[in-house]
């Protein structure tokens, strides 16, 4: 089909609006847009309380705190404080990779809750608490610390965590940090990044001690805001070290608590995921002064560009050290694009994904030759959008918290050749017969990050976008007769 | 670095010399690691016997539970009926949690609405969220029904749905006469399959509590199943057969096998199948009703027994040769309608694997878990069998399963039975035992996939292979399309069961020059 017109899109958006009560209509008006470059007005209105019963795709704080932010720091038991669903639903399903021993000295993939009864909501919870903290000592000894991760009850029932963490953390002689991250607080998983950020802020920083002792050099640097999906982070650090700087910390995913106390002696922080981290990056640039620099791993024209920005704050060791490293993943880049882009070349792909996704995975779609028509973010921010507006060309479609109707109907009109979104949306649009990669988990596939990860990004597109199976939908005799005597002819 | 023609994933990309030094270096400068010597010691102490007294001595920790929380259930339970959307009142971030985690089992959508409360609604209640969400859902859903349960946090704030929905029906957010039945399902109160019989009482008192009058017990002559939290779709499918194989009128009360099975054909079906509205509001007509997993069902027990009068036979999960037999026999009896003559083909058939298998699966030990009736099922089956089921666990069992699970072990294997039960206990509860006392198998879900490597750490003769049977599989494809009750669930079982056993005796025989002998061409 051929692209939209600025008008035909505009007109699309209407018409996908006219089913809506006249309340969520207007409100919902406001959640999509027709992409233009030049407006210099904020182009969607975001971050605002989902409709209730239209299917928001969305999570909740405790997603973004357990899920995101705190649950992949591998050394510390993360408790889901309260009834025992939210930390079965989130156990082990992000594809946040680490290494260690699980179970002795490493927890990712554990399920630690209390695991609330009515009588714990009636009479509260605290004792529980104080009890299964002195559990989690006796049976888990190599915990290097612990987080008190609120399910909505807790702060319903009035139950003061801080004060149980900051007795069992004298006796226990360890970091335990409550977080208050109940689910019904702000409208998506994002206030839960914010809220698991200050936590960080006032348990671990401000903490005496910790981190590891090591000696400081001019090429510290951290990532942050990268969650290891599939092993990015892995992927992403090993440039950064072959250009000559040392990862002194990596947020959160495979990260340790030594690596969040190590991170205030860092020279730069370097940011992915600017939605979630941004906080506590701002956080240390007042604090302790250490300037922080976005930047985006995915695809090789941004990577460059990234690597760049990121030398640019060093002296010409690591200037050197960057255009060495691009140069010597040139040959790869070129081999896969050589071999890939001309089996995508033109496709045309929708997305509507978390944190940095929805933007950064732009420039990877376009090195091979890919065009984005449409993108949105289930819990950006209008910073968000204000970065994504000039990677979107005219007349492509944003779509803020979209609901499961509005994405099918634009999927329906805008026909891409490929979408990329949630596990919650892949099995929809597959039986519609588009092709569809999940982008949070990288589709058990992955890493995505850096060059090794672009090579395995455009591996991922053309088996998904030209499997034979996709030709396959149509039984034979049911086909259009017209179709039939073409392939006939 | 990777190779264009050879390009590898996180494994076995991670493997590489470059990657092995990045992450070394990591973990040596700034990870504050304890040593692998520590490590080491402290796993093989996690291992012991000590560590499981210790373990066992747990009062207010849960870790690695085997069961999720109510409105999960209540979500199953709504998708089993014609055009139904599930809607759960509270927390938004709850329904992204079902959706998902039925999605990575089913890999199919999962279509089910919040009311997206969040902390205005905490101080003032739920009620405008449900009169927008009735209205936002039908318009642009357009369910026959919207079937209402709750999250924690609306339980917690004590929002009385009755009220609310009413209101909304009376404020004109709905029409009067659109259904939406409901159910209050807190999760801090039993688990995922007491939200499926909260949900299904629900939708049948909707139906039929105020609608008494005129009804009369047997005559449309039908016998209801009800089939409890079940994901087996071929579960589904295999009591019509045998139903129509008999002869016998049945209502299926709740039946998502259509829903959770549609067809890749370009077109995305929200709603499939399903039992009708009509269908419930006939079923106090029917002859009777028979739980198919009974042990759930202790509130839709009350239902049918003092509303709809009737009398519910005392039967067990049709799991197995046994208690298919006495399913069968029941609903022959109450139908009128013979065995048929295929069904009887079919258990002799069963009974012939059995006799086949019998070398295999004698005496083999088996550490088991999941929910209440499937644990139930299972064991008896592996008495059946003559395997010996050393430990089962239900982690949502309670004194009833205790009792029913006691009852049922004094009757098929009262001499020198070692079964332990665990009612009430976790994962981590199993990972000791199958460390301190190992079974030759572990069956359950894909959690089990984390005490295998566990088991393998300690060495090869320590491992405990995981069969996976049960709810959620998230690692293995298309095993939910699979059957587990009825004869043919049987064979499926006994199947799945011998050939694990067949198959780890060729990986333990393997060795050139070391063990020729067991690895068989004929077994």
């Amino acid at each position: 089909m051929a692209t939209l017109s600025k008008e035909e899109a505009a007109a699309l958006i209407q018409e996908v609006l006219e089913v809506y009560p006249e309340k969520a209509q207007k409100d919902r008006a406001k959640h999509l847009a027709v992409n233009d470059q030049e407006k210099t007005t904020k182009c969607v209105t975001s971050n605002r309380k989902s409709l209730p019963g239209v299917m928001t795709i969305r999570g909740c704080a405790y997603a973004g705190s357990k899920g995101v932010v705190w649950g992949p720091i591998k050394d510390m038991i993360h408790i889901s404080h309260g009834p025992v669903g939210c930390g079965q639903y989130s156990r082990a399903g992000r594809r946040n990779y680490y290494v260690g021993h699980t179970g002795v000295d490493t927890f990712g993939d554990m399920n630690f809750t209390s695991d609330f009864q009515e009588k714990d909501i009636v009479f509260g919870g605290d004792k529980k608490l104080a009890k299964l903290i002195n559990e989690i000592d006796g049976l888990f000894p190599l915990a290097r610390g612990i987080s008190v991760q609120s399910e909505c009850p807790i702060g319903l029932i009035g139950d003061d965590i801080e004060a149980v963490s900051k007795k069992g953390a004298a006796e226990l002689s360890k970091p335990i940090v409550p977080v208050r991250c109940e689910g019904f607080r702000g409208v998506s998983q994002s206030l839960g990044h914010h809220i698991a950020n200050d936590a960080i802020r006032d348990w671990v920083f401000e903490r005496e001690g910790g981190g590891t002792a090591f000696e400081s050099s001019p090429y510290d640097v951290t990532i942050i805001g990268d969650y290891n999906i599939g092993g990015d982070a892995w992927s992403s650090r090993i440039l950064l070290e072959e250009m000559g700087l040392r990862v002194i910390a990596q947020w959160s995913g495979d990260g340790t608590l030594a690596e969040m106390e190590n991170t205030p002696k860092a020279k730069l922080n370097l940011l992915h995921c600017y939605r979630s981290m941004n906080y506590i990056s701002r956080h240390m640039e007042e604090k302790y002064g250490i300037p922080w620099v976005e930047y985006n791993f995915f695809g090789p024209t941004k990577i460059a560009e990234s690597l760049r920005a990121i030398a640019a704050f060093f002296d010409d060791h690591i200037k050197e050290g960057a255009e060495r490293v691009i140069a010597k993943y040139q040959p790869l880049v070129d081999a896969v694009i050589a071999k890939y882009r001309p089996r995508l070349e033109g496709k045309r792909v929708m997305l509507y994904v978390g944190g940095l996704r929805p933007r950064h995975v732009i420039g990877s779609y376009e090195d091979l030759g890919m065009d984005v028509v449409g993108t949105g973010y289930e819990f950006g921010h209008n910073d968000d959008y204000d970065r994504t507006v000039p990677e979107m060309g005219n007349a492509t479609l944003l779509y803020d918290d979209v609901t499961g109707f509005e994405f099918e109907e634009f999927v329906k009109r805008v026909k891409p050749d490929m979408i990329g979104s949630g596990v919650k949306e892949k099995y929809i649009f597959q039986k519609m017969g588009v092709p569809f990669r999940q982008m949070h988990s990288w589709d058990y596939s992955g890493p995505y990050h850096g060059y090794d990860g672009f090579a395995i990004f455009a591996r991922d597109m053309d088996m998904t976008l030209n499997n034979p199976c996709w030709k396959n939908l149509t039984p034979p005799w049911l086909k259009p007769v017209e179709e039939e005597q073409r392939a006939i002819a | 670095m990777q190779n264009a023609d050879d390009i590898k994933p996180s494994y076995p990309l991670f493997r590489k010399d470059e990657y092995k030094q990045s992450l070394g270096d990591k973990k040596a400068n700034f990870e504050n690691s304890h040593g692998q010597a520590k490590v080491d010691e402290t796993f093989l102490w996690t291992t012991s016997v000590e560590y499981k007294e210790l373990n066992f001595q747990r009062e207010a920790l849960t870790i690695n539970p085997a069961k999720a929380c109510q409105p999960l259930g209540a979500v199953l339970c709504s998708i089993g009926f014609e055009k139904t959307m599930p809607y759960v009142h509270g927390s938004q971030g709850c329904v992204a949690y079902f959706r998902t985690y039925f999605n990575r089992h089913f890999k199919e959508p999962l279509s089910c609405v919040s009311d997206s409360m969040t902390e205005d609604a905490a101080v003032f209640g739920g009620q405008k969220n449900m009169y927008d969400g009735l209205e936002n859902c039908k318009a642009l859903y357009k369910p026959d029904m919207i079937a209402v349960s709750t999250t924690c946090m609306a339980e917690v704030i004590g929002d009385d749905l009755n009220a609310f929905i009413n209101n909304a029906k009376k404020e004109g957010y709905i029409d009067q006469d659109f259904a939406t039945p409901y159910a209050h399902t807190p999760s801090f109160v039993g688990s995922h399959v007491t939200g499926w019989d909260n949900m299904f009482e629900g939708i049948a008192r909707y139906f039929t509590l105020n609608h008494m009058e005129g009804k009369v017990v047997g005559s449309n002559g039908k016998i209801n199943l009800v089939p409890g939290f079940e994901t087996y779709l071929g579960n589904f499918r295999v009591m019509k057969r045998m139903m129509s194989e008999m002869g016998v009128d049945y209502s299926l009360l709740s039946d998502p096998s259509e829903v959770l099975d549609t067809p890749a054909d370009g077109e995305f079906r929200m709603y499939a199948g399903g039992t009708t509205q009509d269908e419930v509001k006939d079923a106090p007509n029917a002859l009777t009703t028979i739980f198919l997993q009974p042990l759930q069902m202790e509130k839709t027990r009350k239902l049918v027994t003092d509303t709809w009068k009737h009398e519910i036979p005392k039967l067990n999960i049709p799991m197995g040769l046994e208690w298919t037999d006495e399913f069968l026999m029941a609903v022959s009896k109450i139908s009128g309608q013979p065995i048929s003559e295929s069904l009887t083909t079919e258990r002799g058939r069963l009974v012939d694997m059995m006799t086949d298998s019998h070398t295999w699966l004698h005496g083999k030990r088996f550490s088991l878990w999941g929910d209440p009736d499937f644990t139930l099922g299972m064991t008896k089956f592996l008495l059946e069998l003559g395997a010996e089921p050393v430990h089962v666990l239900c982690n949502n069992g309670g004194k009833r399963w205790l009792k029913a699970m006691n009852k049922m072990l004094e009757a098929s294997a009262p001499v020198n039975n070692a079964t332990q039960l665990f009612h009430s206990h976790d994962l981590w509860h199993l990972r000791s035992l199958v460390f301190t006392e190992k079974p030759d198998f572990m069956i359950g879900n894909s959690y089990g996939k984390f005490i295998q490597r566990d088991t393998l750490q300690k060495g090869k003769d320590a491992e405990v292979p995981l069969i996976r049977i049960g709810f959620p599989i998230f690692d293995r494809h298309h095993l939910h399309r699979a059957t587990t009750l009825g004869y043919e669930g049987a064979m499926t079982m006994l199947t799945t069961l011998v050939n694990a056993v067949l198959e780890k005796l060729d990986a333990d025989t393997m060795q050139m020059g070391v063990t020729d002998f067991n690895f068989d061409l004929v077994r």
